[in-house]
């Protein structure tokens, strides 16, 4: 009797068992597989999909009414100098500085502007955090010009072409992407529109009340509290409104591009 | 473990054996898809947690270098055991890939538990802390007498509870990291970026000190115990009742 239910508990185990070897080497073969394929852009293409995916996913959650938390000045933390890539020169003028606008709605050419040109827009001041890619973050005022207030006044094209643009009212009807680079085009970022045109999105120009450093990317820098710090690029030189995908510095090194928080 | 069985004289006794269902295959299912999936979201979040590794426990660092990468030496140049150091957008890759995987494998074991009534065996009643100090007393032979239990005792339903609690607090705590400004109100409930950051770093731990507990127990508690894990079936053993 007894030595029945050995038996029937063994065969059991048995089949068990190779099921259970089965789907080990599955997934041990499944892990090997994933990390084997062939990168698209610095990770392995099923990666690469899958931040897409989640990509896709945030961009049709996102509202431009939620906003990143915003504190007082007693919150204010010490600053963090992490990269300067893109800033290498070490006798930059910021004094000699423009910035080149490319696809102004209605401008056949690049728009050129001064630092005065920016600060004529409106201003706006807000106290929120940075998040780095890294896990730190810190709490900084910054200064500047709402990118939307700027794209107000230099709008990007429509996609259609046709009706004048309104930033405000139909962005879906603008060109999707924003890219942004420095001067000497070594570091640049690619932005979503809707990122791009998000409230708190700054062309800043003062952090904590003090004029930029050449280090925190002086004369104008970006300040988007919606995205990583990676996208928040210093010494911004080039600004192109454009509906393909931007070049995206740390999205070529494996990172996601979207980056948004 | 083996609840049923007796201590008795083995010349009076009459043992019989029998075969008795104990996880159910979806339970068996759930458990081992979240294993791997478990150590590849601690794995990459190790790798995502180096690159601002700021944590301590009192005055040992977390983690100190060597464990990052074993053996490892500058100069002369000598390669670790293994690396985790400088792999920042390879943790990330696999985290916020397999975050779907940990999340969805996780409500379908608690929606499962809910809808087939597994989660009389697993959840705590009334008597379980009383019962789980009960079951401490025996284990340290002051009690002779074993409390009671049926599929898990007392201590074990406060884990496997827990452990679970553990999962949606990682799942909360990681949303609040990954979206702060979209689910801003996750984040504020967690105290803010940086405080869910330390709660979902130190959840990992506590799912490594389950893993450590868990395992030393499924080996105390012997091989038909873990081949019941896998089967689904223990062999149990009950004095004949004439």
């Amino acid at each position: 009797m007894s030595d029945d239910v050995r038996l029937e508990m063994r065969r059991m185990s048995r089949r068990s068992f190779v099921w259970a070897g089965i789907a080990a080497l599955g997934a041990y073969g499944g892990v090997r597989w994933l990390a084997s394929r062939q990168e698209d852009l610095g990770t392995p293409w099923p990666f690469r999909r899958a931040l897409d995916a989640n990509e896709g996913l945030a961009m049709d959650y996102f509202g431009p009414q939620r906003l990143a938390p915003t504190f007082s000045k007693s919150a204010i933390t010490e600053l963090r100098l992490n990269e300067i890539i893109g800033m290498e020169e070490e006798d930059y003028d910021p004094s000699q500085w423009t910035l080149t606008v490319n696809n102004v709605y209605g401008k056949d050419e690049p728009v050129q502007l001064t630092l005065e040109d920016i600060k004529k827009l409106p201003v706006t001041t807000q106290i929120t955090e940075m998040c780095c890619i890294e896990g730190w973050s810190i709490i900084v005022e910054w200064k500047g010009v709402r990118m939307i207030d700027f794209a107000e006044k230099y709008p990007p094209a429509p996609r259609s072409g046709e009706d004048p643009p309104d930033v405000h009212k139909k962005p879906e009807n603008l060109v999707r992407f924003v890219s942004m680079l420095t001067p000497n085009e070594g570091y640049y970022v690619g932005l979503d529109m809707a990122s791009a045109l998000h409230p708190q999105t700054l062309l800043c120009y003062e952090m904590n009340g003090e004029p930029l450093s050449l280090e925190h990317g002086a004369p104008l820098r970006l300040a988007i509290p919606v995205k990583y710090g990676v996208k928040n690029l210093k010494r911004i030189g080039v600004i192109t409104y454009t509906d393909t995908k931007p070049a995206d510095y740390w999205a070529e090194q494996g990172y996601d591009w979207y980056a948004g928080l | 473990m083996e609840s049923n069985s007796t201590i008795g004289d083995a010349a009076m006794d009459e043992k019989v054996l029998r075969i008795e269902k104990k996880h159910p295959l979806a339970i068996r299912w759930f458990h081992w898809v979240n294993f791997p999936v478990l150590a590849l979201m601690i794995w990459s979040g190790i790798l995502i947690y180096w690159a601002n590794g700021v944590y301590h426990l009192g005055p040992i660092a977390l983690f100190p270098d060597w464990f990052y990468h074993p053996g490892y030496r500058e100069s002369p140049p000598k390669a670790g055991l293994y690396e985790l150091t400088g792999r920042l957008a390879e943790g990330m890759s696999w985290h916020f890939m397999l975050m779907w995987v940990f999340t969805i494998n996780g409500l379908l074991y608690v929606l499962y538990t809910a809808i087939s009534g597994e989660w009389r065996h697993i959840l705590p009643t009334r008597d379980t802390l009383r019962q789980a100090l009960h079951v401490v007393l025996h284990d340290l032979h002051i009690r002779k007498d074993a409390p009671k239990q049926g599929k898990f005792n007392s201590a074990q339903r406060l884990a496997y509870t827990g452990v679970v609690v553990m999962g949606f607090g990682s799942l909360l705590t990681g949303i609040a990291i990954y979206k702060p400004v979209q689910a801003s109100f996750f984040t504020q409930l967690m105290g803010g970026y940086t405080v869910a950051r330390f709660l979902h770093f130190w959840l990992m731990m506590g799912f490594v000190a389950f893993f450590l507990v868990h395992v030393a127990q499924v080996i105390r508690a012997g091989w038909n115990n873990f081949r019941s894990m896998i089967t689904g079936c223990e062999l149990v053993s009950e004095e004949k009742t004439v």
